[in-house]
């Protein structure tokens, strides 16, 4: 029972990690970048190439697999969604996902269809208590979760830079008459973002070992579910939903039917969103004209 | 020497043109408004000078330099702020980083001595310095809009319609306090629907129509000119 809970708790932390990058963009962008999941999958086989063909060690690999999805996340916001700033949100969300099979077809071309598998990124022993065994991959992936959160917060609230996204993401205008260059922050915004796709991609290949193409879909979709359950655009809302999410997936898969596990995770959306339609902790926001 | 001049600018708002030709100056120290009926592009020329629209032809120059093509945010750093249509403060920051954005060009060691400055002219605002500025009243809004323009210690401070929406008794207010700032130093150009307050303090003025100077003179002028009583002070 409490094994579960913890493998929930991991797999949640993941999802949550993955969620900010949705929610962060969409607070920002006021878009759904449905490419993001497959930023985790380039996150996934930059790490494992740069390990598994050069024997480059563990940290100096993640690195630059960070570095890569900052890239990657700047260089998609600037091609493929900066010109349709102005268009309607459909144009936008079309586009986004014609990015994630774009990334998912490069991906085949470059690493074909043929599972990689993934090295464990964290060799280090399981932590035992009594009866209770918690891998070493879960136990770095929610210090991972909470040290992220904790930063994002401090980040977001405390530095002027991180004000300055709150600002934008409130009014691109007024941010632009306080002398913010609107530009740069949304990019900042998708390079970090992207940076975390990366080290969820790290984290979630090393728990669940097979690597491919469109190993970032099924976890993106989860993720976007658990941002949008928590409540799009807040950051404390994706932490929440995400860990809950990963627990009711674990607990589903347990207790109820492996097969159904799926299913049941997106009822649990449906149903939230049926009776506190902004999430669990979305606001609805009183505006003042 | 003019600080501000407008030179023939045209903008358009996809197909409409919006602003045909406006040509006008700001000289240093001076309280300069704007007047005209909803829709005679008194904003849209505000957000032109401000930067955040372009025009298709004409020159927009600061200070002897050309605006043209300056971004919008790098216009705040040449001495040029607006305390936009509709305030527009960001509701869901507190008071006081709503300030802080306002000194978003300026160095962190200017900042909480600019900060203390807008408290001492809206003591107000100092009471409610954490509160989100959402939970603000209307008047509080307004001043704290007019607090954030001044974070950047502007040469020229451009308001839209400060007076929208405020009782009678907040609109005098703002209005003394634009009087005090001006004569504090600092150039005001001001747009405003309410033409008898906007006039009764103004140096001199531009009356706007369907985006067209049609009159200009000084305040005192324009409160006695008959066109102007009959179409914006009420006969």
């Amino acid at each position: 029972m409490l094994n579960y809970l913890i493998n929930g708790i991991s797999l949640g932390s993941v999802y949550a990690i993955i969620a900010l990058g949705y929610t962060m963009v969409y607070g920002i962008a006021k878009m759904l970048n449905f490419a993001h999941g497959d930023v985790i999958m380039v996150g996934g086989y930059v790490a494992f190439c740069t390990t598994s063909y050069l024997g480059w060690p563990v940290i100096p690999a993640v690195l630059l697999s960070i570095f890569v999805c900052m890239v990657l996340g700047i260089v998609i916001e600037r091609l493929a969604y900066k010109p349709l700033r102005a268009a309607t949100s459909l144009a936008v969300l079309i586009t986004a996902i014609g990015v994630s099979y774009f990334l998912q077809n490069v991906a085949l071309l470059i690493w074909t269809s043929n599972p990689k598998v993934f090295p464990n990124m964290v060799t280090l022993p399981s932590l035992v208590i009594g009866d209770l065994q918690i891998s070493s991959v879960a136990l770095v992936t929610i210090i991972a979760c909470i040290i992220i959160m904790i930063v994002l917060t401090l980040f977001t609230n405390k530095t002027k830079m991180g004000k300055a996204m709150r600002a934008v993401s409130e009014d691109k205008d007024a941010a632009q008459l306080m002398g913010i260059n609107v530009n740069a922050t949304i990019s900042l915004t998708f390079a970090i973002g992207s940076g975390l796709a990366a080290i969820a991609g790290v984290l979630l290949c090393s728990a669940y070992p097979t690597l491919m193409p469109t190993t970032g879909s099924m976890p993106g979709i989860k993720a976007f579910t658990a941002a949008v359950f928590g409540g799009i655009g807040s950051i404390p809302g994706a932490m929440l939903g995400g860990i809950l999410l990963g627990i009711i997936e674990i607990f589903g898969k347990a207790y109820i039917s492996t097969q159904l596990s799926d299913a049941i995770v997106f009822s649990v959306l449906i149903i939230i969103l049926l009776v506190k339609p902004t999430g669990l902790l979305g606001k609805k926001v009183n505006e003042k004209v | 020497m003019s600080m501000l001049k407008v030179d023939d600018i045209n903008v358009y708002y996809g197909n409409i043109h919006a602003i045909k030709g406006i040509s006008f100056e700001v000289n240093e120290g001076e309280i300069v408004t704007l007047i005209g009926a909803n829709g005679a592009g008194k904003s849209t020329t505000l957000n032109t000078v401000a930067g955040l629209l372009k025009p298709t032809t004409g020159n927009v120059e600061f200070e002897g330099s050309s605006l043209l093509g300056v971004p919008a945010h790098k216009i705040v750093n040449k001495g040029m702020a607006l305390c936009p249509e509709g305030r527009r403060i960001f509701l869901q920051l507190s008071v006081q980083e709503n300030l802080e954005m306002g000194a978003y060009t300026r160095s962190s060691a200017e900042v909480a001595d600019l900060i203390a400055s807008v408290y001492e002219r809206f003591p107000r605002l100092k009471e409610r310095y954490k509160q989100v500025a959402g939970t603000l009243s209307g008047g509080e809004q307004q001043m704290l809009a007019m607090g954030r323009a001044l974070m950047s210690k502007p040469k020229l401070m451009m308001l839209d319609e400060p007076s929208m929406g405020l009782a009678p008794i907040l609109v005098e207010k703002i209005f003394q306090i634009i009087e005090e700032l001006n004569k504090a130093g600092t150039t005001i150009l001001l747009v405003e629907q309410n033409a008898q307050m906007a006039l009764s303090i103004a140096h001199r003025s531009y009356v706007l129509e369907t985006g067209r100077i049609v009159n200009s003179g000084t305040g005192e002028e324009l409160l006695h000119n008959d066109a102007v009583r009959k179409a914006y002070l009420g006969g």
